[in-house]
């Protein structure tokens, strides 16, 4: 058995850890994969600045749309694309008209070994590889790009039976990263050193923004989270110049 | 209903499972014996190792399948040099996944029924002429037999339904590594749901007969119990 | 005539097992002991069903074990014969399917008359279709001592194949048993721990206890050896071998002979020339220094002391050889001290009764 001696620090903590969310209000989002490294960042900011407490759930997109239909309790939701906020706002999911542009996805070709992605793409017309790995074009915002990117390039025939497809970037990442693949399409924010601002290992290609069409990503604000004060404060936070710096900071581009 | 790359994903599917299943049979089979049988320290060990699928969640199994057989990896180097090239995103590298990812659900109830048979059998056979592989075939076989019914079904319907392990070292390539329950999930992300709905109605119909099978049918079967 | 010679020594830490036997080639050898006596060790040792790690085995001058030199056949390389405790049948095979398991095994010709042989002597050929699971504990024995002698063994173990039956059952296969000692050619070696089994059974007995053989040799021999407890029991007897020379058909009566002199016995209805067990308990027997002319005791045999000790409550049991037999009694003291026996003594015995064992 514990004995008091041993239980009432321990309530004491827990109440005093309970104290500011007494005061302020705890909401909870879902964000899609890719947005998780500036995310965490933007939620610490968010407490500081309103006390307010963000809670988060990441994961796929299309899972977490999934998810929201079926009455999942999220506030505020960070998709990887426009399609299921859009979607959200049209079945009363979300609040009419709450939608926004949070960040600009960007791609980058990337290798694990140095070297072997050029500045140019080049690789994807003369390279020798065996895979190449990109998030499943099927339901993945981060697919569909990646497949007009090389279709704007004329080798997306030559390349679709090399393809390695992940269930999400995350996944993609690893096909890459252990070697598996060659190379592969991933995000920005995945391979960035955030200090340099540079791709941090092996060699990669920032694949410029007029090879696909524009990688917006869009979030929207949810019924369930229509009269919850942290919920709206963290939608306005995600507009703010601290937030802005961060999503930048992580490779990502700005809604203009 | 069902376009091309469902019936592909299908095919592949049962293939896979077949496969897996066989060699399933012919590696757990000696590895349940050795496992009944012996007093080896090493006993306990190799059971945990063999158990390890059943709690670590799928997807972390398939990372380290990845990585293990990735170009980095002991394993990939191992097969590279032979000329194999590494393992993920082939075939291959799907069976042997699933083979890995299968193993207790055969092993378990090869072991069990091999422990129960216990050691008078094999005794007795001994006694009569008969050398060790011999005894294997003609007593321990035929009294394993609801064991290796159990392991065959239990293997090959788990095969079938696995997804997180195949779907991060088959890479989701059509007709070579996207089987159905990943062609699922993609129809699942896709919002494409009556696509969904009847693949996973034709796995669940297909998983709930093997499975009735096996505990209606085969429950009335002799089971091996101790001799008299 | 053939032996068999068995050298075993193992140890367990708490049981160990150590023997140097030598034993007949023909006949039934029981090793009878109680449990943890390590008469089934020394069994599962000669069958190579446990690996002493010390052994030397020869059987009709075949080495089956020979650990100096490295040498130890697998039992299923060992021309032998084993009949479990519990008859231990394939269940997944027919009663035949069971009979022919070893017989498919062997490489030799024979094999097909000695089955029909063991069927007919067992009486198991109307069971022949059925599954073990269907057979009463006393069948299901039968039928695993004719897989066992189907194989035309060299030799036969068995591990109390009676032990796991009840009364009636034993009842059932003892007579079995006791045919397969008259139309065997085989030697046996039988364990158990049960007097009445020896007593129906041994040609040769080798009383076993704490993992060593205290005693071996000739059933009476043995069995009336005065360094053995068994001599000691109130139940103590000697079991002779005897064969019917005539019968007294007036007085109800049959005359056996035994090696170097006869007994009358209660007329048995048997032919002349059968081979009889009788037994003799000790507590049965009385001893006299001159011939008894008035005596309503039949049997009255000259014999010879051949040892004394000190049995329980006030008794003495006296060791005696009458012609080649040994046979034991059991007097009070104070009979022994007024008869002033002495080993050695020329005395008489006087049989009150005689038990028939088949």
């Amino acid at each position: 058995m514990l004995s008091g001696r041993f239980f009432r620090p321990l309530i004491a903590a827990w109440l005093v850890s309970l104290a500011p969310t007494l005061s302020a209000a705890t909401t909870l989002a879902a964000v899609a994969s890719d947005f998780t490294k500036p995310m965490n960042e933007i939620a610490i900011e968010f407490q500081k600045a309103t006390g307010h407490e963000a809670k988060l759930s990441f994961g796929s997109s299309g899972k977490a749309f999934a998810q929201i239909q079926s009455g999942a309790p999220f506030d505020v939701y960070l998709s990887a694309s426009e399609k299921y906020p859009l979607e959200l706002e049209k079945s009363g999911h979300a609040v009419p008209d709450s939608h926004f542009i949070y960040a600009i996805g960007k791609l980058v070709l990337w290798s694990a070994t140095p070297d072997y992605v050029d500045g140019q793409g080049e690789i994807l017309k003369t390279g020798t590889f065996k895979h190449i790995a990109l998030a499943d074009p099927s339901h993945a915002p981060y697919g569909v790009v990646a497949e007009q990117v090389m279709e704007s390039l004329g080798v997306l025939d030559k390349l679709r039976p090399l393809f390695v497809m992940g269930e999400n970037i995350s996944q993609t990442y690893q096909f890459v990263s252990t070697g598996n693949a060659e190379l592969g399409f991933v995000g920005l924010a995945q391979v960035i050193d955030v200090n340099s601002g540079k791709i941090g290992s092996g060699s990669g290609w920032i694949i410029p923004d007029n090879l696909h069409s524009p990688f917006r990503q869009m979030a929207v604000l949810l019924r369930t989270g229509a009269e919850n004060p942290a919920a709206l404060a963290l939608v306005d936070f995600l507009k703010s110049p601290t937030a802005l710096a961060i999503i930048e900071k992580y490779g990502f581009g700005l809604p203009k | 209903m069902l376009n091309a790359s469902d019936l592909g994903a299908l095919y592949l599917t049962f293939k896979v499972a077949s496969i897996a299943t066989l060699l399933l049979l012919l590696l757990g089979t000696p590895l349940a014996w050795w496992l009944a049988r012996t007093r080896s320290h090493w006993k306990g060990v190799i059971n945990a190792v063999v158990a390890l699928p059943l709690v670590l969640p799928p997807t972390v199994l398939g990372f380290y399948l990845l990585v293990l057989m990735g170009p980095a990896g002991v394993v990939g180097k191992f097969t590279s040099s032979l000329g194999f090239g590494t393992l993920p995103f082939t075939f291959t590298g799907l069976i042997v996944a699933s083979v890995l990812y299968s193993l207790p659900f055969v092993v378990q109830p090869l072991q069990a029924a091999f422990t129960s048979i216990g050691e008078q059998p094999l005794e007795a056979a001994a006694t009569l002429r008969a050398g060790p592989l011999d005894t294997f075939f003609s007593v321990v076989v035929p009294l394993a037999k609801p064991g290796f019914l159990t392991a065959g079904i239990l293997g090959f319907t788990h095969t079938v339904g696995e997804f997180g392990v195949v779907l991060m070292v088959g890479g989701n390539i059509p007709d070579r590594t996207r089987v159905v329950s990943v062609q699922i999930y993609n129809h699942v992300e896709a919002l494409e749901y009556t696509q969904a709905h009847w693949l996973a109605g034709i796995l669940v119909l297909f998983s709930f007969s093997v499975l009735l099978v096996l505990y209606t049918v085969l429950k009335t079967q002799p089971v091996a119990h101790p001799l008299k | 005539m053939t032996t068999l010679l068995a050298r075993f020594r193992l140890d367990y830490g708490d049981f160990k097992l150590d023997v140097d036997l030598k034993l007949p080639g023909t006949g039934i050898t029981v090793l009878f002991g109680h449990s943890g006596s390590g008469k089934t060790t020394l069994l599962r040792c000669i069958a190579g069903l446990q690996h002493a790690p010390q052994g030397l085995l020869e059987i009709n001058g075949q080495r089956w074990q020979d650990s100096e030199h490295g040498l130890f056949l697998p039992t299923y390389k060992r021309p032998l014969g084993y009949v479990f405790q519990e008859a231990n049948l394939f269940p997944h095979l027919t009663v035949r399917g069971n009979l022919h398991y070893g017989l498919k095994r062997i490489k030799q010709n024979s094999g097909t008359v000695k089955l029909e042989q063991a069927v007919e002597l067992l009486g198991i050929g109307h069971l022949l279709e059925r599954l073990p699971g269907n057979l009463s504990g006393g069948e299901r024995q039968r039928v695993a001592i004719a897989r066992a002698l189907a194989l035309n063994p060299d030799i036969l173990l068995m591990d109390e194949p009676l032990a796991s039956l009840d009364f009636k059952r034993k009842q059932e296969i003892l007579p079995f048993l006791s045919r397969l000692h008259q139309q065997l050619d085989i030697p046996v070696l039988y364990v158990t721990h049960s007097q009445q089994e020896v007593a129906q059974l041994a040609d040769t007995l080798v009383i076993m206890e704490d993992g060593r053989a205290l005693a071996s040799g000739p059933l009476a021999e043995t069995q009336s050896r005065l360094d053995v407890p068994l001599a000691q029991e109130r139940e103590a007897a000697t079991v002779w071998q005897v064969s019917v020379t005539e019968h007294e058909t007036d007085y109800h009566l049959t005359r056996v002979e035994f090696a170097g002199g006869s007994l009358s016995l209660p007329a048995v209805d048997t032919t002349v020339g059968t081979a009889l067990r009788v037994q003799i308990y000790a507590r049965d027997v009385s001893i006299a220094l001159e011939a008894p002319t008035a005596t309503s005791i039949l049997n009255v045999l000259p014999a010879t002391v051949t040892g004394i000790a000190d049995g329980r409550d006030s008794q003495s049991i006296i060791r005696l050889q009458v012609g080649d037999q040994a046979l034991l009694a059991h007097i009070t003291r104070k009979s022994a001290l007024l008869l002033g026996l002495q080993i050695g003594m020329a005395v008489y015995v006087q049989i009150k009764g005689t038990s028939l064992l088949n």
